[in-house]
């Protein structure tokens, strides 16, 4: 197969890729765009076999390699559970990144197959590009691994710093320049090895200060870098289907990432700098239990939302720990049942990663149209007769609003105070992710359900 | 005079950025889960690199260094590959419409 035609084919996957995130603007069209996707991977896939003309054993341990990894993958989809999401996503990117290291690796040991130049003399733009590729794939790979172990509290969620540690980054950060800068001068093959070493390091520093409710600026920001590190190894190999899809997903991950933040209302840096929340609850809690709340019980909530005319559900990341989904969805079925108006709302960083809720409601059936953003349905808390706050607390605090020191203060927040009533299901009176004080546990509108989620739901259905 | 194929090659990756920015700015936010396991899927082409590495060199020796970081890569990409189409495309299959009252 000639360059040229080959050079087409992959162009036509980088389109087939376009039109793959195209097809996500709306429900109906993403299931066609899935597949756009997946015929753009065989396409790539398979001009790349015809391309080497090698169909020697070479070829059959390829298959054999690709159909172990694509089993694989395809138990774990099938395997994996609603609620994981974002851990899955998580171990995925870190698999991306530690392929970019491991192509990188093999394109720097063997430059002629790529045409690079040969070994101790590779053209100076491949190196560049090579060890960027490499080096951000480590990072995404250690990185992701340690988001990983944080979503699924293998590691603990709250931030890790110890002092100086921006200034290691940063130094870090500058040392991987230099040895760029001397890998291409001198060619020596350890600086290349000390690069990847190097970056593994900071893809773990670079996590470890960034706490476990940050996790979806954390996951969009490595699904970037998974992407530039893609793009990396797409100009190495001056392959346009790598380069195209590298650049889409880096976008795409930089682009998840500012929605993050600014769901938010903290700026990139402030995230990434980490060290937010987890370590001030106790100050902030202290002196204010003794405020009144007025605690209710399942067979109040049913007797509320049963004359209610309409309910807005707010669920966040409890909803999720709880697996409450299901049991959700049948307490607005009984209540749909009594003529009640039901919508959800969910807050952009609900959850542990983008769209996180969205997932959990479609698994419990719940159709798409009833689920507003933050936006949509803002306006409709003050004609709503009752809110059932479900897992989500920070993004409900009306302090977010009114008090300029709060560390939330001009996070854009769910207006659930305005609602006629609101229903609050939480374990117990202890602060969110943001170590403060929710302002709306002690309003007259508020009545406090103290349970587990999925249970207090499960006793409201009993009592509808 | 002529121009450097990599000048086309940046051309290539700069116009992608802006075509990924306004492409994703028009994905519906209840559909960003599946956002990221799609693009998580589609940045595993890095196995056409894979491919080429793991069949380098000469076919007597199929397990030269360079060749099994192929193999590894090839492993790990298509992990992904699978998985990432997989767990989206039942991801997509759960969102429905409201049932038309009867």
């Amino acid at each position: 197969m000639s360059a040229n035609l080959l050079a087409v084919f992959y162009l036509i996957s980088g389109v087939l890729f376009i039109l793959a995130l195209r097809g996500l603007s709306s429900p109906e069209t993403s299931r066609q765009g899935n597949l756009f996707g997946i015929i753009g991977m065989a396409i790539a896939i398979g001009v790349t076999f015809l391309s080497t003309g090698n169909f020697s054993t070479g070829f059959l341990y390829v298959l054999v390699f690709l159909l172990i990894g694509g089993s694989l993958g395809a138990f774990i989809a099938y395997k994996i559970p609603m609620t994981a999401m974002p851990e899955l996503v998580a171990g995925f990117h870190s698999l991306v990144g530690l392929a970019a290291v491991f192509v990188a690796i093999s394109a720097f040991l063997n430059p002629e197959v790529f045409n690079l130049g040969s070994p101790g003399n590779i053209k100076i733009a491949s190196l560049i590009e090579m060890s960027l590729g490499a080096a951000i794939g480590a990072i995404t790979f250690t990185g992701s691994i340690i988001a990983f172990l944080k979503l699924k509290g293998i590691m603990s969620g709250s931030p890790i710093t110890f002092i100086g540690q921006h200034y290691l980054n940063l130094a870090l950060g500058l040392i991987l320049f230099g040895l760029i800068f001397y890998l291409c001068k001198t060619q020596i093959d350890t600086w290349f090895w000390t690069i990847i070493i190097i970056s593994f390091l900071v893809g773990v520093l670079l996590i470890i200060p960034i706490g476990g409710a940050d996790m979806p600026v954390v996951i969009s920001m490595l699904n970037s870098y998974s992407g530039w590190a893609a793009a990396g190894i797409g100009f190495t190999l001056e392959n346009t289907a790598l380069i195209i899809t590298g650049a889409l997903v880096g976008s795409s991950g930089a682009i998840l990432s500012y929605i993050m933040c600014k769901g938010m209302n903290r700026s990139f840096f402030n995230v990434i700098l980490g060290g937010f929340g987890g370590t001030d609850q106790s100050l902030s809690s202290k002196g204010k239990e003794q405020k009144p709340v007025k605690n209710g019980n399942a067979d109040d909530a049913a007797f509320l939302m049963k004359n209610a005319s309409s309910v807005i559900i707010v669920p966040g990341y409890g909803m999720a720990v709880a697996q409450a989904q299901h049991a959700l969805r049948e307490m607005v079925d009984s209540l749909k049942k009594n003529g009640v108006k039901v919508t959800y709302a969910i807050h952009p960083v609900a959850g542990r990663m983008p769209g996180h809720m969205n997932v959990l409601l479609a698994e419990a059936n719940v159709p798409y149209d009833e689920v507003f953003e933050l936006e949509e349905i803002n306006n409709d808390f003050a004609n709503c007769d009752v809110a059932y706050v479900i897992g989500a607390n920070d993004v409900t605090n009306p302090v977010a609003k009114t008090d300029p020191q709060s560390p939330i203060y001009g996070m854009p927040i769910l207006d659930v105070e305005k609602s006629k009533s609101v229903l609050f299901v939480k374990r117990s009176l202890s602060p969110g992710y943001a170590g403060i004080d929710n302002d709306l546990f002690y309003r007259d509108n508020t009545l406090m359900l103290f349970a587990d989620a999925k249970k207090m739901t499960e006793d409201i259905i009993k009592n509808l | 005079m002529e121009i450097d194929p990599f000048i086309f090659r940046l051309s290539i990756f700069i116009l992608s950025i802006f075509i990924g920015y306004y492409v994703v700015w028009s994905v519906t936010p209840s559909l960003h889960t599946p956002l990221m396991s799609v693009t998580n899927a589609i940045s595993s082409v890095i196995i056409v690199g894979a491919i080429i590495a793991a069949l380098a060199g000469n076919s007597e020796n199929i397990f030269d260094t360079a060749n099994i970081f192929g193999f590894l890569a090839i492993i790990l990409a298509a992990v992904n590959i699978f998985g990432g189409f997989l767990v989206t495309q039942r991801m997509l299959a759960m969102y429905k419409k409201k049932k038309k009252e009867k």
